[in-house]
């Protein structure tokens, strides 16, 4: 850890991240093979956290592409402003040269992260939700570092090579040439201590007593079989946030097996339900 | 350095690649692996690509650097192999109990849970498969349990009926998730699937449509006319019920493979359920029909616009079908009869399909497939019969 701690380019964690060393170890060979970090993990495991903790602790800006099941690979590089071109064309009013369509290019994220003056950390998230094609396409790009613009017909190359982060929500599988380029890492559900360290960082506060009956309800709730999307991380905080603000709240309530707020804990009708009725189920 | 490691992940069936290995000499010789759990760290995120084969990778590790052994079959797999030797049972009682050397009647005693519990112990006894011993399992042995054997009552542990020894069968990892691995055969098979991907104009008009904006705005005597267009988008969602039990649809393994492989990445959202040979109040998400059930209760709060796609063949005894309670896997109680279960679920979803990987002219021979065909349009699976199904699927009505 000494060494590391020398080097002003490792990740050690951040302000509201709670790191686990394995974790450190493989963004740290990612950076230092430049290779892009894959994280597969079921919603709620801090994929998309850690980008955001990575560069808070490198002190880089963060890009995020937020990848969407229709987006084609271009929008993420780059963008032809064809309206503001008609429209200057049209009213002659801008500074632009209308006859020099560089003029007219946009940068889409991946393309900011490129063209930035600084080290980026660029964040892709949630890439399963594209198709195969845009992902193979991408790691292309993210590979040589450079794209072409075809409207000029220039190469555009990377002044600065981001960090990248990748996430996926493992809904389906990415294909073998990208798994072959990328970093892995399976982020598992978090084991209750590591919550326990978690919750603490979002609630320095929380008494002993409040923070253990919490978290045994949350884990006894996460047993329960046929919920659609089980509660994750971000559903517990902002639970606990709730039941802190509750004046007449006490951790007792849910030693004796009752849950409130349920609603925060399930977002869906048909979960909120089956869970209702289990947790009446396990009270009797 | 390490490349007896690399081989044995390989030979343990991990998909390690020899960049993903160089890669990993790179990091090694830029220092950044300083002891054992750095390489064990490093080594698992540069080489093993899915979190499916950590457990391997674990156990690959464990027996290079530490010397422990590896072992053969995992506990969940030889779910399957008890449940098989539960239908034998009820078959031939005497048989099985003489093969683990226990009381007929005391096995008589337990209920179907406590029987697939006491034949999961005793697989667990067994950790390697003895081919051609006299102990209770394996192939071509004296023993009654397993097939091809030379004892009189052997009894075949399932098993196709074309000389695939099931033990055999039942070892070389059948109860791999058909979505999870095998090869990719038939490209086409995808591309027919694809087509089922329907892409609709959906949501506001936020697009701008270039070709038609500039003709507009000619037409308008050089005044901008910006005309807008609504995005396509894949609304279509998918459910997938496989047939994967009995051993009736195991020839047909391969094909469902190749179709799985494929419809993972074609839809938003797809998702897949297993029955054995027909549906009943259960359907389970995992292949080994055992950790994760759901009732069809609630499979029916699903969008009514999910098309249905039931894989099988449709072939199993009358009763199965049409009484009440008679499902074949014992542990499974039915409170209907399955030609009720289907016709409920083709009344939830009225783009539904069943397809079959039998050939065409066994369908006249076999009675249930005509019941079934009453309920579900049937198609063949085969390329044509898949377009056909897909047509159906993509109608509008």
């Amino acid at each position: 850890m000494k060494e590391q701690e020398k080097k002003p380019n490792s990740f050690r964690g951040a302000s509201k991240y709670v790191l686990d060393e394995e974790l450190a170890k493989i963004v740290n060979i990612s950076i230092a093979l430049e290779m892009p970090l894959l994280l597969k993990g079921e919603p709620g495991t801090g994929k998309t956290m850690l980008a955001y903790a990575i560069a808070e602790s490198l002190d880089l800006p963060l890009i995020i592409l937020n990848v969407k099941s229709s987006m084609k690979l271009v929008e993420a590089l780059y963008q032809y402003d064809t309206l503001t071109r008609l429209n200057d064309s049209r009213f002659g009013d801008s500074k632009r040269n209308v006859s020099d369509i560089e003029a007219y290019i946009r940068m889409g994220k991946i393309g900011q992260s490129f063209v930035a003056d600084a080290k980026t950390v660029l964040l892709i998230d949630e890439i399963d939700k594209a198709d195969t094609d845009f992902q193979d396409d991408m790691l292309d790009v993210l590979d040589q570092m450079s794209f072409d613009i075809i409207e000029i017909d220039k190469t555009l190359k990377a002044k600065n090579r981001p960090v990248v982060v990748i996430t996926s929500n493992a809904k389906k599988d990415l294909s073998d040439p990208f798994l072959g380029r990328c970093n892995f890492h399976h982020i598992a559900f978090p084991e209750p201590e590591m919550m326990r360290k978690i919750v603490e960082v979002h609630f320095p506060k929380l008494s002993d007593e409040m923070a253990t009956a919490c978290l045994q309800t949350f884990y006894r709730l996460r047993d329960i079989g046929g919920v659609e999307k089980k509660p994750a991380t971000r559903e517990l905080i902002n639970w606990i946030r709730a039941l802190k603000s509750d004046p007449d709240f006490r951790p007792a309530v849910l030693q004796r097996g009752e849950v409130p707020y349920l609603g925060v804990l399930y977002k869906k009708s048909a979960d909120l339900g089956l869970a209702a009725k289990a947790i009446a189920r396990l009270r009797r | 350095m390490f490349i007896q490691f690399f081989y044995t992940l390989r030979d343990r069936g991990v998909p390690v690649t020899p960049t993903s290995f160089l890669r990993l000499q790179r990091a090694l010789s830029l220092g950044l692996v300083t002891s054992l759990d750095d390489f064990y760290t490093v080594a698992r995120s540069l080489l093993v690509k899915s979190e499916r084969y950590f457990d391997l990778y674990d156990q690959v590790f464990l027996h290079h650097f530490r010397g422990v052994e590896l072992k053969d079959p995992e506990a969940h797999e030889l779910t399957d192999i008890a449940k098989a030797l539960l239908e034998e049972w009820l078959k031939d009682p005497a048989g099985v109990a003489a093969a683990f050397g226990i009381d007929e009647k005391k096995l008589k005693k337990m209920s179907p849970e406590e029987l697939i519990r006491y034949f999961l112990d005793r697989l667990k006894e067994q950790t390697e498969a003895h081919h051609g011993g006299n102990r209770w399992i394996g192939t071509r042995g004296t023993s009654p349990v397993g097939h091809s054997g030379t004892h009189p009552e052997g009894m075949r542990v399932g098993g196709v009926s074309r000389n695939k020894s099931a033990i055999k069968v039942a070892m070389d990892r059948r109860y791999r998730d058909y979505s999870q691995d095998g090869p990719l055969t038939q490209a086409q098979m995808g591309e027919a699937l694809k087509r089922l991907r329907r892409m609709v104009p959906a949501g506001p008009k936020d697009l701008v449509n270039v070709d038609k904006t500039i003709r507009e705005t000619l037409r308008n005597a050089g005044e901008i006319e910006i005309v807008f267009d609504r995005r396509l988008t894949d609304r279509l969602k998918v459910i997938l019920m496989i047939d994967n039990g009995g051993w009736s649809m195991e020839p047909y393994v391969e094909l469902v493979q190749t179709l799985f492989s494929y419809a993972r990445s074609q839809f938003k959202d797809l998702r897949t359920y297993y029955f054995h040979n027909s549906v009943y109040d259960v359907v389970w998400q995992d292949a080994q029909r055992y950790y994760r059930p759901e009732r069809l209760d609630e499979i029916s709060h699903r969008d009514p616009e999910t098309r249905l796609i039931v894989l099988g063949d449709a072939s199993m005894s009358p009763y199965e079908l049409m009484y009440a309670g008679g499902a074949i896997d014992y542990t499974q109680r039915s409170t209907r009869p399955s030609i009720d279960r289907l016709k409920f679920l083709a009344s939830l979803f009225r783009h539904a399909v069943w397809l079959n990987p039998s050939p065409l002219w066994e369908w006249e021979r076999v009675r249930t497939i005509g019941m079934i065909r009453q309920v579900f349009p049937m198609y063949e699976l085969t390329l044509d019969g898949l377009e056909g199904a897909v047509r159906r699927l993509v109608a509008r009505n």
